[in-house]
């Protein structure tokens, strides 16, 4: 028998002219009355599309189902079984491209909104205090894990879960990775969301130390020879940020995109009470389109100034989320699309006074099936502005694998890893997330430290 | 947390402090650097490795006060802790990892100005544990802002001393001491390791290119993180661009483009200034309530 029709239930946003100058959550999520009959769209498909679209196979229309039932405690177990993070994939998921994207509902209409549902019941049983596991008793065996991103929270909880001694070290004095320095606040709330995710690893007894950078404070051989640790999970992610080797790259004015959200996010400086300084022009121009340039941009907007994307290929080629580049638009900034810096410009004091960008036409599609970008002759234009922000990617940070030896990387300076275990070339040593990937995503990562875990676990066992 | 263990005044606005901070102490060579974070709120700023004690686990620091961050690690005394001290950060000196008898056959000259004279203290003490030997010039605004000069006298072949108003050795800029040095008392040397303030190391590299002698120089850009994740840090060195954090913070001072780097390091000032200022309120206020009571 065929569905009654209900609309997709759009979830409670803040105003865009009243969001574009705070930093509170932009999306406010549902009420369990909106969960509830948002949930009721979905057709509890038999071989559901979706979940094969999910990169860690949620049991999407068993949790949903869960919810249809009212039964919030189960929805939220049956997520757990395969996502630590519901919160936080919830809300920064390209759903578009992954589960949602598949859903059957989407062929013909409009998808059920997954992401926000997950959200929902992540949220909920965060706010309930729902315990998805104990605490275990020790079975005498240690992991080290690097990095407290999504990786590696992920793998430290599920080891934690089976009894291991698991500590995290962590560079930075805060645990989180990127969602802690590079996703802000109205995206993803830092106290309310981020610091209870970790709370909940911690909560396994798994113990993170920050301030420690491994490959100078302390080695990952240090780690196995003076530590004792049995095994170790490299999860650093990829913090390194590019830039595009243009004149005037080092004017004053000129940062990455890690440089400035870190100093927004992590650091606090739009909050007066904190101490970072941060430089916001009243014209900020972003180079790319990804999720970190998008994020970036709204920012800048945030902190008060007139903010442009600037991107080489067109609108439908934007890397970022759907939802973002929406957000984005309606909050007002300005896209620039097919156009690409050429060089900055700088005033007599070495200040950043414009950008020189030429206009680009799509060309054939190339191998990959991306239209490569090309110049459009004659097309130069200057762009004033007192800001510029590379957003162009980033690529691991090579500093563990220079002092590791047998770690070895590929190319692009990722680290080797099966994509199974996430063995490297190391014995004992494993690795995942955007360390070995590249930039990726947060379910990719927190899916690659559930696989280490348990090839940890298999590891330590056969040892 | 990281325990203050001592705190000592060296200089008007030049303090030294040792930090608990076993890990750090442990693994930490000269050359490097640290960040630290007063507290919750405070901002990540870098500072070198002064001296380090792998027994008591502490780090020495020592600190002019320039501005806000600065003045408020000023304010915390012996038993307060800093929320963030993480370490050692940057390459260690190249030195250390040079053959010691080809390093024993260098005359190696330091010089060092005003702040900058503390880091080069575990430079030299390293050098002379291995039997190397080498000369000092210490810059420094007047006889008071001399720093480290017992210390120094210990592990060093020569120490001389310049300072701008003459009231101790040479009168005038360390270049000119070194010019001197050179010119008329028949001196010698292979490499130049330079640490203090930008503007004098741009003009060491200057004088020591006239020569023809190796120049090292260590650089202090503004930095975030400290470890290549931000690129705040970043400095052109012989045309490419570097980040100080991680691949300095020594670099061959001949190749450095300092006027860029000097112009890069004031890119926060004006925001600073307003800082400082507020800062400064603070702490009047904080005064004035104490003379009422
Ligand atoms: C601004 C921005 C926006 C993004 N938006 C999205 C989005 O909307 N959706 C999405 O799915 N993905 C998004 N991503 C990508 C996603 O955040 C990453 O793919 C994911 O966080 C990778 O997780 P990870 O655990 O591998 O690494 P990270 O999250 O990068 O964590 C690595 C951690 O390791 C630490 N570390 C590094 N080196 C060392 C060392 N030597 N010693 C100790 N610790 C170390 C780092 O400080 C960091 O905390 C975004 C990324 C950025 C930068
Ligand atoms: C690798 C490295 C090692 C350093 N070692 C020492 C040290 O051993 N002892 C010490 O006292 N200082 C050292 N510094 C400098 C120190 O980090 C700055 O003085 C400090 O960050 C200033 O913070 P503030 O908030 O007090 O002053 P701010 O308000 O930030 O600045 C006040 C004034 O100082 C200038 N300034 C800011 N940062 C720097 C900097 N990095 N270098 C030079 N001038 C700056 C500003 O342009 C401004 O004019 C080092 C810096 C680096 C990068
Ligand atoms: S984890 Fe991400 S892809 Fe998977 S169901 Fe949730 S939102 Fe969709
Ligand atoms: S494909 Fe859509 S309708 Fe079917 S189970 Fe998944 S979410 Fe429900
Ligand atoms: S300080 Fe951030 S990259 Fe050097």
């Amino acid at each position: 028998m065929a569905k009654e029709k209900i609309d997709r239930v759009k979830a409670k946003e803040q105003d865009p002219q009243i969001r574009a100058t705070n930093f509170e959550e932009v999306c406010l999520g549902y009420t369990l009355e909106e969960a509830t009959r948002e949930a009721s769209r979905c057709l509890n498909c038999k071989n559901p599309r979706c979940v094969q679209a999910c990169p860690v196979s949620l049991k999407i229309p068993d949790f949903i189902s869960h919810i249809q039932q009212g039964d919030l405690a189960s929805a939220s177990r049956k997520i757990s079984e395969d996502s630590l993070l519901p919160s936080v994939c919830g809300r920064v998921c390209p759903q578009e491209s992954q589960c949602e994207g598949k859903c059957i509902l989407g062929i013909k209409g409009e998808s059920v909104s997954i992401g926000k549902l997950e959200r929902f019941v992540g949220d909920w049983a965060k706010d309930n205090n729902i315990k998805l596991a104990e605490p275990q008793p020790y079975n005498g065996h240690k992991v080290a894990v690097v990095g407290s991103g999504p990786a590696g929270l992920a793998c430290a909880a599920d080891l934690a879960k089976i009894g291991y001694g698991v500590k995290i070290f962590e560079a930075l004095h805060k645990a989180g990775g990127v969602l802690q320095y590079g996703i802000p606040e109205f995206r993803l709330p830092k106290e309310r969301i981020v610091a209870r995710e970790v709370e909940n690893v911690i909560s396994l007894g798994v113990e993170i130390e920050t301030n420690v950078i491994v490959g100078r404070t302390v080695t990952i051989d240090s780690l196995i020879d003076e530590e004792g640790y049995d095994a170790v999970f490299v999860a650093s992610g990829a913090g390194l940020p590019r830039f595009m080797g243009i004149d005037g790259e080092n004017l004053n004015g000129v940062v990455s995109a890690n440089e400035f959200l870190t100093r927004a996010n992590l650091m606090h400086a739009y909050d007066k009470d904190y101490d970072t300084p941060i430089y916001v022009g009243d014209r900020v121009v972003v180079v790319g389109g990804g999720n970190v340039a998008m994020d970036a941009v709204r920012t800048a907007k945030r902190l008060g100034s007139d903010a442009t994307i600037v991107y080489r290929r067109s609108e439908k080629e934007l890397p970022a989320r759907l939802e973002e580049v929406h957000h984005s638009k309606e909050e007002g900034i300005n896209f620039k699309m097919l156009t690409n810096p050429i060089s900055i410009n700088g005033d007599e004091k070495g200040w950043v006074k414009s950008i020189t960008c030429v206009q680009m036409e799509l060309g054939e599609a190339d191998a990959s099936g991306r239209r490569s970008p090309m110049i459009i002759e004659g097309s130069e234009f200057d762009i004033e502005c007192d800001v510029v922000i590379m957003a162009l990617g980033t690529s691991p940070n090579p500093l563990i694998s220079a002092t590791t030896e047998g770690l070895n990387t590929n190319k692009r300076g990722c680290i080797i890893a099966d994509d199974e275990k996430g063995a490297t070339t190391r014995e004992g040593v494993f690795a995942g997330g955007d360390a070995v990937t590249g930039a990726a995503t947060v379910i990719l990562a927190m899916g690659a430290g559930r696989k280490s875990a348990k090839a940890i676990d298999e590891y330590i066992k056969t040892k | 947390m990281y325990k203050i263990t001592q705190k000592k005044d060296l200089a008007p606005n030049i303090f030294l402090m040792d930090i608990y901070a076993p890990r750090v102490a442990k693994s930490a060579k000269p050359g490097q650097f640290i960040i630290l974070k007063t507290d919750e709120k405070g901002e990540r700023v870098p500072l070198t490795i002064c001296d380090y004690n792998i027994e008591k686990g502490t780090v020495t620091i020592v600190i002019q006060i320039v501005g806000a961050t600065t003045q408020k690690i000023a304010d915390l005394n012996v038993g307060e802790e800093l929320d963030t001290f993480v370490g050692p950060l940057g390459n260690p000196s190249e030195f250390i990892f040079e053959n010691l008898e080809e390093l024993k056959d260098k005359k190696i000259l330091f010089i060092a100005g005003g702040v900058g004279t503390a880091p080069v203290y575990p430079q030299l003490k390293w050098l002379h544990k291995n039997g190397v030997d080498a000369d000092i010039i210490i810059g420094a605004k007047s006889e008071n802002y001399v720093l480290f000069e017992e210390e120094i006298k210990k592990v060093s072949a020569n120490l001389y001393i310049a300072t701008d108003d003459g009231s101790r050795g040479f009168k005038g800029l360390v270049t000119g001491c070194l010019e001197d040095l050179i010119e008329n008392h028949d001196k010698h040397y292979d490499v130049v390791i330079s640490i203090g303030p930008m503007i004098m190391m741009k003009f060491v590299a200057l004088t020591t290119k006239k020569y023809n002698i190796k120049t090292i120089v260590s650089l202090n850009s503004l930095m975030v993180d400290g470890t290549g994740m931000c690129g705040a840090c970043r400095v052109t060195v012989a045309g490419k661009t570097r980040f100080t954090c991680v691949e300095g913070p020594e670099f061959d001072g001949h190749e450095v483009d300092f006027d860029e780097a000097m112009r890069r390091q004031g890119q926060y000032k004006t925001i600073e200034s307003r800082k400082a200022k507020a800062l400064e309120e603070k702490r009047k206020g904080h005064k004035c309530k104490v003379g009422l009571n």
